[in-house]
């Protein structure tokens, strides 16, 4: 599938949106705005674009504690995203959740998820109630190469595969799992090779290449939904921030962060947009400038929404 | 007498402890060039190597799975779940196999592990990296559970769990990682099983856990201000506990308030409770047992609600104040 020019011009909105929140988050987390931790995406945004591109929207997304990106790439409303990494009642959970929860369920985002590979036993049902009641939509679930290790992973692939689920599982793989580099972590080459021992596609992409993230999930998304069960794409790319507000990034060095900025999805994905469709420098620079005002409207919203009403603490606790 | 943070002072009884036992290692997520989540670990693996301070994938139950078949053949591993959260993943090794091995064996082996859990809220880190799911394990037999409140008991009690010969379930609580006291620098052991009086009060008797013991403390300061004497009692070991103590404490007092922050249903304190109620101390109460816990919710993102879902030390005032003054 090719996407149109004004798709695509809108691709690029969603990078820089996503780039501008997290920007904005790390700005808002420095002034001693934000209460815990969050996890940033930034280098990595082609990686969430890309796939969600390939879904209709009313398909499903699962993503994880560095989800801002995916939450962006599904559609969500930034006022109510911002408000929520806020805490603000009007944020997309009311300010229960915070950062690594949000969840945008109408949007068919089922959630970030502070557990890692928390989503992907979960996609497993999603998929499963997909095909039981014959909607035709695809769940995307999302996850680092760090859960590639955990249990939950291995159980659901091979639930997914045996009973040929309209699933998508898109590895982020960013090479390093807090401070663990995928390089020690597997003992095989490629975490796509795995799919190979649950009986599925497996494919591995240049993450930071729009293009390349898209045309494998696309691939992924139409084997899915034409009922042929669930595939495994590796999207390669790189973390350019720090895991969390707790690393002090002992474990790499600053040539190879430096080195990886060099690889910048955004910029790559903006030279490629100049040849494709001509698409000028000032025109690039307006939407980029576009995404830092809206980012700072949600601002805007979120700073004037009201805080939780502490009296209405256990409302929703039903056990 | 020195002071260490409650962190420094855990740093040091695992480095204290495997500069004399060979057979003692650590293993978790990060627990190496990281240094743990919160930093415990840090600068062990410049001293001791990666053979011995192991990095791991996010594979809790693997971890849970390597520090039982270690024990199980000699070493005495030390386990790191990053967050005590993920022990829901690391359980089946931890409570099918850890805690019933010794027993089931018929005594022919033993699993001399500790695994180290950081727990608890107050850091908006939300529902799921909040959680005191303590009292779980101390519903398994088979584990012992400690949860130490101080910098002192911390390298004490850490030294005896390495040292003891059963899997310990080792509960530190992030919000106490940063509090002072005094630590000697010699090795020392509080023994497991010993509960503690870290205030001694005729009023009333507060037994508190982790955290709320420094809030029930700071409560009876208020409290003595007002003419009400507070008796703290910290368990420090929640399973096997040391009950005599606080009965003992309850028999003198008359009144108890229990005060922990996980949930109250299901929760430590329900236990304790009936503990007092079955005991001599019943004849010596003059009001009901309250307690205090965190409320039946999950732990809340936003950083208001988040404060008033675990008890606070106005609540502890509060509850105390009530008790001593007969309103319960
Ligand atoms: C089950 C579980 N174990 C540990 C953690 C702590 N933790 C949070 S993110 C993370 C690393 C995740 O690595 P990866 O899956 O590669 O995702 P990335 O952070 O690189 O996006 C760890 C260990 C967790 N949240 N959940
Ligand atoms: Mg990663």
């Amino acid at each position: 599938m090719t996407l149109t020019p004004e798709r695509q011009r809108d691709l690029l909105r969603q990078m820089w949106l996503i780039r501008a929140f997290e920007e904005k988050a790390e700005n808002l987390y420095a002034q001693g705005k934000i209460h815990g931790t969050m996890h940033l995406s930034i280098g990595m945004e082609a990686s969430a674009v890309g796939a969600v591109a390939a879904l209709q929207p009313d398909d499903y997304i699962l993503s994880t504690h560095r989800g801002h990106g995916h939450c962006i790439a599904k559609g969500a409303d930034l006022d109510r995203m911002m408000a929520e990494f806020m805490g603000k009642e009007t944020g997309y959970c009311r300010g229960r959740g915070g950062s690594m929860h949000i969840a945008d369920v109408a949007g068919g985002n089922l959630g970030a998820n502070g557990v890692v590979a928390g989503g992907i036993p979960i996609a497993v049902g999603v998929g499963l109630s997909q095909k039981m009641q014959g909607t035709g939509r695809v769940c995307l679930c999302f996850f680092g190469d760090g859960a590639a290790n955990s249990g939950p992973f291995h159980e659901a692939l091979n639930m997914a595969a045996i009973w040929t689920l309209p699933v998508v599982f898109v590895c982020e793989n960013n090479q390093y799992a807090m401070s663990y580099p995928a390089s020690k972590a597997f003992a095989i080459p490629r975490i796509s090779d795995r799919a190979a021992g649950y009986g599925m596609p497996g494919e591995t992409v240049d993450g930071n290449d729009l293009n390349a993230v898209y045309a494998a999930v696309s691939r992924a998304v139409e084997r899915a939904r034409a009922g042929e069960g669930p595939s495994l794409v590796e999207n390669v790319t790189y973390r350019w921030r720090g895991h969390s507000k707790s690393d002090a990034n002992r474990y790499r060095s600053r040539e190879e962060i430096e080195a990886w900025k060099e690889k910048d999805p955004i910029a790559r994905f903006e030279r490629w947009l100049a040849q494709a469709i001509s698409l000028s420098e000032p025109d690039a620079r307006a939407v980029e400038q576009a995404a830092y005002a809206a980012i700072e409207a949600a601002v805007a919203f979120a700073d004037a929404s009201p805080e939780p009403d502490l009296a209405a603490i256990e409302e929703g606790v039903y056990a | 007498m020195r002071e260490l943070s409650y962190l420094e002072a855990i740093r040091e009884a695992l480095q204290q402890e495997m500069r004399r036992d060979p057979r003692v290692f650590v293993i978790g997520e990060d627990v190496g060039v990281y240094g743990g989540a919160f930093g415990v670990t840090r600068g062990l693996v410049e001293e001791f190597g990666e053979q011995r301070i192991i990095d791991t994938p996010i594979s809790e139950l693997g971890i849970a799975g390597a520090i039982t078949g270690a024990a199980l053949t000699g070493m005495r591993p030390v386990g790191e779940i990053m967050f005590m959260d993920f022990t829901t993943l690391a359980i089946e090794q931890l409570v099918n196999q850890a805690a019933k091995i010794r027993f089931m064996f018929g005594g022919t082996a033993t699993v001399p592990f500790v695994l180290r859990c950081p727990a608890g809220s107050g850091t908006g880190a939300a529902a799921q990296h909040s959680q005191s799911l303590e009292n779980w394990f101390v519903h398994v037999p088979g584990l012992k559970v400690v949860m130490p409140s101080t910098p002192y008991d911390a390298k004490g009690l850490l030294l005896a769990a390495i040292r003891d010969d059963n899997p310990v379930i080792f509960v530190e609580q992030k919000l106490l990682y940063k509090t002072r006291g005094p630590v000697p620098e010699e090795d020392y052991t509080v023994p497991l099983g010993k509960a503690d009086i870290k205030r001694a009060g005729r009023d009333l008797t507060i037994v508190a856990t982790g955290v709320m013991v420094a809030r029930a403390l700071e409560a009876a300061e208020q409290l003595a201000r007002e003419g009400i004497e507070v008796e703290v009692v910290d368990p420090r070991t929640l399973k096997p506990l040391d009950a005599e103590l606080i009965i003992q404490s309850v028999s003198k007092t008359g009144r108890v308030l229990i005060v922990h922050e996980a949930a109250r249903t299901g929760g430590y304190g329900g236990e304790l409770a009936a503990i007092i109620a079955e005991s001599e101390a019943f004849d010596y109460l003059d009001a009901p047992i309250v307690r205090l816990a965190g409320r039946d919710m999950p732990i809340p993102y936003n950083r208001t609600l988040e404060y008033h879902t675990v008890p606070q030390v106005e609540n502890i005032v509060e509850a105390a104040r009530q008790l001593a003054q007969g309103r319960v």
